[in-house]
């Protein structure tokens, strides 16, 4: 099959760039570790409140600075146990959420925070705050008629 | 001699009702489903509150159905159709014909009774009905009968090729015929991923034969048909740009064999790819996940190809006027032409909004803009403004071809207003959204002003551009409902269905692109590939099924 010329040229550069392009998306999902959250642990949705890590809801401090926040996305709201989320500035938190009901999302805006919270299944997503300011942690799907209310905040100080 | 007076021939009667059936069918799901994308802009930008009774979420279900399934899918069946009655004998055989009806029928009892479910508010799941929400199994049939209408409307297409290929032994399939094959082709294979869903997994949980849903495999199989179902809208347009556009401006297609490959690569690769749709999802594996996203973006080669070959038949045509220097060619095009201009104005756009698409399927970058605006941005430019143009741009000719009646200047001109109208509302609908996307605010979601927190006080602004953007979009609409009562009413006459000749120096196409079985063969292995070990997985999950719930 005959291809002309400067569309060879297109072409190659063309499939040249993507080729750099996923190069490097590969690279930096396996080598740097910067893979979307894929958590695989499962859940049973039933008797959630009693299974850990779910019976305990709120942060726990790992290490100076390091932090896991168990919560979970419910309709309509975020379950953070007693108290709302409060780290010092330059915390690392892990965020571990699932749902008792339907499929939520987590997502704090203007961080790469994100993540679907889908029942059954425990998600994960890390971040590190190193602004202080009180966040935003909202519900980005669809998860009936008060998603719009679902909200809850982290506040950084 | 002849051949000319055969192709001035008007467009045989009854294949004409069957094509106009499904086109009039489609403006009216768009009209309806303008009208709840107007009322959302206006909500979402709080400047109104809906009457008692109506939700957010109900408009936003009827208007991502009307829009996305039933404006799309009834407007590419009747367009295929007349293509293949254009070009595969010059009318459609009896039983293609009878199945096209057929087809139409179970659409529009499917698209009805779900319209009416979702008026009663007893299927307020969005049009991507994800589980454990659970609707009423009325809504449930309903998408059945569409799905199995367009399979019926599939194997009548097929049928009149099948019929063609006999009569016609070692002769190459007419360019617009082959398209539209691979278009149906790949429309009965990625809907098999949603009829499982629908057949197996949500119908009997809703009659409550089950107790239990598998989420993760319900929501796999979904985007298994979810992705490929935008290049069942792309591909019509496609179509249109490779075959007809080049006639409209009295040039040359480029390269028979190169547009038949580049359809076969997006049948290829277009299927296999549904998990870029959930990389933020837990319980698929990040390598599952960068191995479709790979896949993904395997596209990018034919629309590499698509796009060198438009812009290449442009060029060639204007040199033949004329035309000097490296871009004098542009100025040659016939702008006042609403059969060239609106699918160019849609050409235009697919730029930006391919971009916008390579950030969504982006393995890391998705984080950024996953379920947020940016997100509904992206697909108004491409299915809302790229395909949508280029359908409206068929329109003009379609429907006189169809009714033996001539296009005035005075159509293109209204044409050409709609056109701007629509190009200057999406640009500030959609622009708004990628920017307040950008920023976090959350796609599929009312009015919040979040407790009065500071960053959604900031997103405020852009949602009044979004709601005057959308309000524009909808004149638009309005002046596109009235084009096509225009269309009906031209003067009699003759009006061509443009079909493009390949250029003299382009070659035959090898026999191996017929070869159905060859192609098909691959795109199952790639399916496997893409898919066997996750879903092994994914029935393996021990956390049990999940009950129904009703959040609305």
């Amino acid at each position: 099959m005959h291809i002309h010329k400067l569309e060879k040229i297109w072409l190659v550069f063309g499939i040249g760039m993507l080729g750099v392009f996923l190069l490097i998306l590969g690279i930096s999902t396996f080598s740097y570790g910067l893979e979307p959250p894929s958590a695989h642990q499962a859940v049973n949705m039933e008797n959630l409140y009693d299974t850990p890590p779910f019976d305990e809801l709120g942060l726990n401090k790992l290490n100076d600075k390091e932090y896991e926040a168990i919560l979970t996305a419910y309709v309509f709201g975020f379950n953070t146990g007693d108290e709302e989320f409060t780290v010092p500035v330059g915390s690392t938190v892990h965020f571990k959420a699932t749902s008792p009901d339907v499929v939520h999302g987590f997502e704090i805006p203007g961080t790469n925070a994100n993540m679907m919270v889908v029942p059954g299944i425990i998600n994960h997503v890390t971040y590190t705050f190193d602004e202080p300011g009180e966040y935003l942690i909202l519900c980005n799907e669809y998860c009936g008629v008060g998603h719009e209310i679902m909200q809850t905040t982290i506040t950084v100080k | 001699m002849n051949t000319v007076q055969q192709s001035e021939q008007a467009f045989d009667k009854k294949d004409s009702k069957l094509v106009i059936s499904h086109i009039i069918f489609a403006f009216v799901a768009l009209l309806i489903g303008g009208i709840a994308g107007l009322l959302q802009g206006l909500v979402r930008s709080d400047m109104i509150q809906l009457p008692a009774g109506i939700g957010y979420y109900q408009l936003l279900t009827a208007h991502g159905v009307l829009m996305a399934l039933i404006f799309t899918t009834f407007f590419i069946i009747g367009f295929l159709f007349s293509g293949m009655s254009k070009t595969l004998g010059g009318k459609l055989l009896p039983r293609a014909r009878t199945l096209g009806w057929l087809g139409f029928i179970h659409m529009g009892f499917g698209t009805l009774v779900a319209t009416v479910m979702i008026l009663l508010n007893k299927a307020t799941v969005l049009y991507t009905f994800y589980a454990p929400m659970q609707a009423s199994p009325f809504f449930y049939f309903a998408l059945v009968f569409v799905v199995v209408g367009t399979w019926m409307s599939a194997a009548g297409m097929i049928y009149q090729y099948r019929y063609w290929k006999k009569e016609h032994k070692g002769e190459t399939t007419p360019l617009t015929a082959y398209m539209s094959i691979i278009t149906m082709s790949l429309w009965v294979i990625a809907t098999l991923g949603v009829a499982v869903e629908v057949i197996f997994q949500l119908i009997p949980w809703s009659l409550g034969w089950v107790e239990g849903i598998n989420i993760m495999l319900s929501r796999t199989l979904f985007w298994y048909f979810g992705h490929p179902l935008v290049y069942f809208w792309l591909l019509p347009a496609y179509i249109c740009w490779y075959v007809m556009i080049p006639k409209i401006i009295g040039g040359k297609i480029f390269s028979d064999a190169l547009a038949r490959l580049s359809f076969i690569l997006f049948l290829l690769f277009s299927i296999p790819v549904g998990f870029h749709h959930q990389l933020m999802e837990p319980g698929i594996s990040p390598f599952w996940k960068f191995l479709q996203v790979v896949l993904t973006f395997l596209v990018v080669i034919p629309s590499l190809m698509t796009a060198f070959s438009l812009f290449a038949s442009f060029e060639i045509y204007g040199r033949s006027k004329g035309a000097k220097g490296l871009f004098g060619w542009f100025k040659y095009l016939p702008w006042k032409d609403i059969r060239f201009f609106a699918p160019f104005m849609g050409m235009l756009i697919f730029i930006p909004a391919g971009a916008g698409g390579l950030i969504n399927a982006s393995n890391q970058m998705n984080a950024v803009v996953h379920n947020t605006l940016f997100v509904t941005g992206h697909f108004h430019l491409t299915v809302a403004t790229s395909v949508t143009l280029t359908f409206f741009g068929i329109t003009y000719w379609l429907i006189p071809a169809m009714t033996g009646r001539k296009l005035t200047p005075k159509m293109h001109k209204l044409g050409r207003m709609q056109t701007w109208v629509w190009v200057a509302g999406m640009a500030m609908m959609s622009g708004a959204m990628h920017i307040v996307g950008l920023f976090g605010s959350p796609r599929r979601t009312a009015y919040s002003d979040y407790n009065g927190h500071p960053d959604a006080a900031a997103w405020e602004p852009y949602y009044i551009i979004m709601a005057v953007g959308g309000t524009v979009l909808f004149i638009a609409v309005l002046m596109m409902i009235y084009n096509l009562y225009k269309l009906f009413t031209l003067p009699k006459g003759y009006e061509e269905y443009p079909i493009g000749e390949v250029s003299d120096l382009a070659e035959k196409p090898p026999k191996l692109f017929e070869r159905w079985g060859f192609w098909v063969s691959i795109v199952v292995i790639l399916i496997l590939m893409a898919y066997t070990i996750p879903v092994i997985d994914i029935l393996n999950n021990p956390s049990g099924g999940s009950k129904g719930f009703v959040t609305w």
